[in-house]
């Protein structure tokens, strides 16, 4: 009764019927969003992105912008803390702010019966913040009882010094969020110039899902964003990569130890990116599937997972991984992480995996458009990155178009398992530090 | 489960649900419940199958069991080969998992809606025809206990959850964790897993729940053929576990470890759960969290603790009346430096004192509601959340018709109902206090 195995060859999405339709909106004040307009739910979902985020951190100012973002709702002309979450909450209005390395997110779900009040509510959040000094105190305390968390955390403690090595004095070598230090010593002049530095129209991308019209999505982009500044702060130089193989052990008293690996990545924009994709895929991208967690979980229970990622940062990109396992057990389960590396950047892959995950990859790709938030992510996403609306039509020929000739060149290219560098918290048996 | 475990906790109103409409019930001959949720937006389907079993059912000296066999059900059947079920689905564009809960096991496919009769022939197909070994049982093991290390042995915050919560319950068997304790994790065995297989994976013991873009009638028609085959198992054990007795003492402890960055005080009480036709209490308590501990802007333990004494950096109050036996109510308070562990719950107990004498601020509590209403809009948005809180409901007690409910009884509790939950549950004798901490050192003892 294997008659059901038979579809593992069957091919994905024969009838393509699947469609997303984007439309490309110019408000009146000439201001830019995608839309996907599906009016079956009376609410929209908005997801708007200001390129630079915590990078654009001024010298010294080590996470003002983080701390900038969490006070956006903290207070704005007449309303306090409380009187902005009350009116909020009134409304059933969500609003979220969120800081990365390359951008400020801000996601907000208005319902369609008082869209108009709820516009208005995160307009005065964004264009006319007051941020209090009482705020800042307050919320700078929670700010720095993260920061101590995460220097006992192993995990954090691991990836920070990682990309601290890897990035030195750029942003990208600290922390979004800042020292107990820089952090403390932040003063209310220095959140101003954080909000100026970041949220202006010139580094502004929007994408909306959900009950609007076109006509009605250009308005509330004038209404929300219309107020802001033409332009921010310029964006930093280039992270260059400067990081060589080898082991750092950072001691640490735990029972598991956590590693973080990796090396230079690759951009989004090179002409190899698909194929890189792919190949990361199949190494250690696609969970249960990857070599990697085959030959370190399955086939010798050295961890709960591992995986690998391409991180295209704007300023430098890096292909990363993560295991943990038992502070006796992580020297075998880095062995053969190192083995598969240069067993891949030898001989790439067969031609089966390469095909099992083009079906997935391509198979997988529209199960992502599934919901207001989600697909508005996706429209500010593409466009921060540099695609065109037809990106989303196109991006499945261009994975099936990727040759295993392709794979081969780019696993030599990319793949440098002399250059893999293991970073280790905790106590690791049979490791010896290389610095 | 395979990536990860459901935490003990969910969000407020994740189990709210909204109109009727779209959600078609079945029962096949064999005992197997069907729930499918229509969604016509995108190709898309999720395929749930949610067994009536968790760690709260597992045989004494076996913790963990339920867990490491949710692992083992992707390996070897009868008709597929260790590890061909997930690659199945991936050949398919789909993904997949498992979750283990104290009182459900479930597992979960999201896939293009016109592969939804092949996910249902695997699953049919493991419910039944598993073929385990002992290398499988060993290996899995040892990435649950792997699993174990990474969840809980590093994170001392985990840690002093699974001591407090053995502290509560002094009978049940909620008292264990979900992972089990490390050293009856090492012990298990192929006969184990076989053996709580056998008593648990059958159609009168399983709940189906289809969402996204399916036909119900369809899905019932295949479900019918599929797993309509499988005869039920007439020796299924009836669903009773230990209780609790009556708790008389009041119980604190504190767990001090070296990795604490940030100390704590966190109050579990005892609580009742969401019971099939008698929702109320529940109810009441759910939001009771949200008045006193929801929002730290808006919350009464936010503005008086954080704002206005400013003692604290965080404060919050949690409930999850989701649970087919008694569960916990639960008050928190991370204090700003240079406050003690000991006047922070002081001053916490204080708060939640003048909140009972005061009551709930009207205003407060109309807001709550309006967002209780926007909740059944919003929730439209993602049907596999309305998944979850149907399969989670099947499996801990509720019905269709209770889950339906739910909403409306939300939005009738009054203020009086609010303070006169919390004045019944707010009793230290069925509590227990834990303090997180650092080790006190050599000079400070002196």
């Amino acid at each position: 009764m294997r008659h059901f195995v038979i579809s593992l060859i069957a091919c994905l999405f024969a009838s393509p019927l699947w469609a997303v339709e984007i439309q490309e909106v110019t408000s009146p004040g000439g201001i830019k969003g995608w839309l996907v307009e599906d009016r079956s739910i009376p609410f929209v979902a908005l997801d708007i992105r200001f390129q630079g985020g915590a990078s654009l951190d001024a010298p010294g100012k080590r996470g003002a912008i983080n701390l900038m973002s969490a006070l956006l709702e903290e207070g704005t002309g007449d309303l306090d803390a409380r009187g902005f979450a009350e009116a909020a909450e009134g409304l059933a209005a969500h609003y979220g702010f969120e800081v990365g390395d390359d951008s400020v997110t801000i996601t907000a779900r208005m319902l369609t019966e008082n869209r108009d009040q709820a516009v208005d509510l995160l307009r005065r959040a964004i264009t006319e913040p007051s941020f209090p000094q009482d705020a800042i105190d307050r919320v700078r305390g929670q700010v720095i009882s993260g920061i101590q968390s995460d220097l006992k955390d192993p995990e954090t403690i691991a990836s920070r010094r990682f990309s601290s090595l890897a990035f030195g004095d750029h942003p990208y070598g600290s922390a979004r969020d800042g020292t107990v230090e820089t952090v403390t010593a932040l003063t209310q002049e220095d959140i101003f110039a954080a909000h100026r530095a970041t949220l202006a129209r010139d580094r502004l991308f929007v994408g909306a899902s959900g009950d609007i019209s076109a006509e009605d999505f250009g308005l509330l982009m004038d209404q929300l964003l219309g107020d802001l500044p033409e332009t921010g702060a310029a964006f930093p130089e280039r992270a260059e990569y400067a990081l060589e193989g080898g082991v750092t052990i950072v001691p640490f008293e735990t029972p598991q130890s956590v590693a973080v690996f990796g090396q230079a990545g690759i951009t989004r924009q090179d002409p190899d990116f698909f194929p890189a994709y792919i190949l990361n895929h199949i190494l250690g991208g696609a969970g249960f599937e990857s070599r990697l967690m085959n030959e370190v979980r399955e086939k010798r229970g050295l961890t709960y997972g591992i995986g690998t990622y391409l991180v295209p940062k704007d300023l430098g990109e890096l292909y990363l991984g993560q295991v943990a396992s038992a502070n006796d057990r992580i020297a075998e389960a880095i062995e053969v992480t190192r083995q598969e590396w240069k067993k891949a950047a030898e001989e790439g892959v067969s031609e089966e995996e390469l095909t099992r995950a083009k079906t997935y990859l391509t198979g997988a790709y529209p199960l992502r458009f599934d919901g207001n938030s989600r697909i508005a992510g996706i429209l500010a996403g593409m466009q921060m990155i540099g695609l065109g609306v037809e990106y989303i039509n196109t991006r499945n020929a261009q994975i099936e178009a990727v040759t295993n000739a392709d794979i081969r060149r780019v696993a030599k290219r990319l793949l440098q398992p002399e250059n893999l560098r293991f970073v280790v918290v905790g106590q690791p048996e049979g490791l010896t530090d290389t610095n | 489960m395979r990536r990860f475990f459901l935490s003990f906790f969910s969000v407020l109103f994740a189990t709210a649900a909204h109109a009727a409409e779209n959600v078609t019930t079945f029962t096949l001959d064999n005992g197997m419940q069907g729930v499918v949720i229509e969604d016509h937006r995108a190709p898309v389907a999720v395929q749930m199958v949610w067994y009536k079993t968790g760690a709260a059912d597992e045989p004494p000296g076996k913790s963990g069991i339920a867990h490491l066999l949710e692992h083992l059900m992707f390996k070897a059947t009868d008709n597929l080969e260790a590890g061909e079920f997930s690659k199945i689905v991936a050949a398919n564009g789909g993904s997949d998992n498992g979750f283990t809960a104290q009182d459900y096991t479930g597992y979960v496919q999201r896939v293009a809606s016109d592969r939804l009769g092949l996910m249902m022939q695997m699953e049919a197909d493991r419910m039944r025809n598993l073929r385990l070994t002992e290398a499988d049982v060993v290996t899995e093991r040892d990435v649950v206990i792997e699993e174990r290390n990474q969840r809980t042995e590093n994170s001392p915050g985990a840690l002093f959850s699974e001591q407090r919560n053995a502290a509560l319950y002094l009978n049940h068997p909620y008292g264990g964790p979900i992972v089990g304790w490390k050293h009856e994790i090492a012990a298990l065995g192929l006969s184990d897993a076989l053996s709580f297989y056998d008593t648990y994976y059958a159609p009168n013991n399983a709940v189906l729940v289809v969402a996204g873009d399916v036909d119900p009638a369809e899905v019932e028609r295949m479900a019918n053929e599929i797993y309509g085959a499988i005869p039920a198992n007439p020796d299924l054990p009836e669903r009773l576990r230990p209780s609790e007795p009556p708790q008389l003492a009041e119980r604190r402890l504190t767990y001090a470890d070296p990795r604490v960055a940030q100390p704590y005080v966190i109050r579990s009480y005892l609580a009742p759960e969401r019971d099939s036709g008698a929702q109320e209490k529940a109810a009441a308590l759910v939001i009771l969290a949200e008045v006193l501990g929801g929002s730290s802007n808006t919350s009464y333990l936010g503005r008086k603790l954080q704002f206005d004494e400013q003692l604290a950096v965080h404060t919050s109050a949690f409930y999850s009346g989701s649970s087919l036996d008694d569960t916990t109510f639960g008050l928190v308070i991370v204090p700003v430096p240079g406050v003690s562990l000991a006047e922070a719950e002081a001053a916490l107990d204080g708060a939640v004192q003048d909140f009972l004498d005061e009551g709930p601020d009207p205003a407060q509590l109309a807001r709550i509601k309006q967002q209780i209403k926007a909740s059944e809009i919003y929730q439209r948005d993602s049907v596999q959340s309305l998944a979850r809180t149907y399969g989670a409901a099947l499996t801990q007690g509720l019905t269709v018709e209770d889950v339906q409910a739910w909403p409306d009884i939300l939005s009738a509790v009054t203020a009086e109902d609010v303070v006169a939950a919390g004045r019944e549950i707010f009793d230290r004798k069925r509590a227990v206090t834990g303090w997180l901490m650092q080790p006190v050192s050599d000079e400070e003892t002196q």
